[in-house]
């Protein structure tokens, strides 16, 4: 699925990173959490949240995370927007809640994050 | 083994409008040194939640990054508090962040297990009212 396909499903309007939408993601993960997206996203992810400050920016570059979505409506400042500029980071915002969000993406065939495996030698 | 490069980043206490600045800046510069995606994935993942860590809950800290030929290493040495309970503190779900932390999507108990996962060796020591060093290597791989 590309970040333009995201963006169709989830009617989504496009904040940062419009020369991006071609760029594939493989999974998916929905969380307010940010302590739980470190602990079990992978790359050439998309995270859709509801919480908005610039440390769902800086998660998402420590993990190689593609695109965000900030759900409910809800829309980013523009320090936030700045930030995942620089990180290469493509920003989306749609009106459905991070459930139905998370459904339709689901429902499209976005298969979830799964917990990685333990470091080598950990 | 030689150490080719060390940086070393001062983390604030309670600094959580800039927690993550080392962290980012460390990512760069290892990717720039041609550090592999998936090593560097570790490591960054890691070294925010280090970095937080030192935010969070000790009174001050150093972040320290050396790279060696085969290895990275990131060493955190904070001022105080220590932990009174190491087995406690590597405990999945245990967590004794404040409300500012939490408010930020942080202090789910997930850290300390979480640098673990990642770092090819973990190591803490910590002593109530010295402080708490945590030293982590990553393995480069070929």
């Amino acid at each position: 699925m590309t970040i333009q396909d995201v963006k169709d499903i989830l009617e989504a309007s496009v904040l940062e990173g419009g020369d991006r939408m071609n760029e594939e993601v493989e999974t998916a993960c929905g969380s307010d959490l940010m302590s739980d997206v470190l602990a079990f996203v992978k790359e050439k992810a998309v995270l859709i949240t509801g919480l908005i400050n610039p440390h769902v920016v800086r998660t998402s570059e420590m993990l190689d995370i593609t695109c965000i979505v900030f759900s409910r409506g809800k829309l980013p400042s523009q320090e936030i927007l700045e930030e995942a500029e620089e990180s290469g980071i493509t920003v989306l915002a749609t009106n459905m809640t991070t459930y139905t969000a998370c459904g339709e993406l689901y429902m499209h065939g976005l298969p979830g994050s799964k917990r990685r495996a333990p470091a080598e030698g950990a | 083994m030689a150490v080719l490069m060390e940086k070393k980043f001062p983390v604030e206490a309670g600094a959580y409008e800039s927690a993550g600045e080392a962290s980012t800046t460390i990512k760069r510069t290892l990717k720039q040194l041609g550090v592999s995606a998936d090593v560097l994935r570790h490591v960054s993942v890691a070294c925010y939640e280090v970095e937080l860590n030192l935010v969070i809950h000790s009174d001050g800290g150093v972040l320290t990054l050396q790279v060696e030929p085969d290895k990275v290493t990131l060493i955190s040495k904070d001022v105080g508090p220590g932990i009174p309970d190491i087995d406690k503190a590597m405990t999945e779900g245990y967590s004794t962040a404040n409300e500012e932390a939490r408010t930020l999507g942080f202090g789910a108990g997930m850290g300390l297990p979480n640098m673990k996962r990642n770092a090819t060796e973990f190591d803490i020591q910590s002593e109530v009212g010295v402080g708490t060093t945590i030293t982590m290597s990553f393995a480069l791989k070929g």
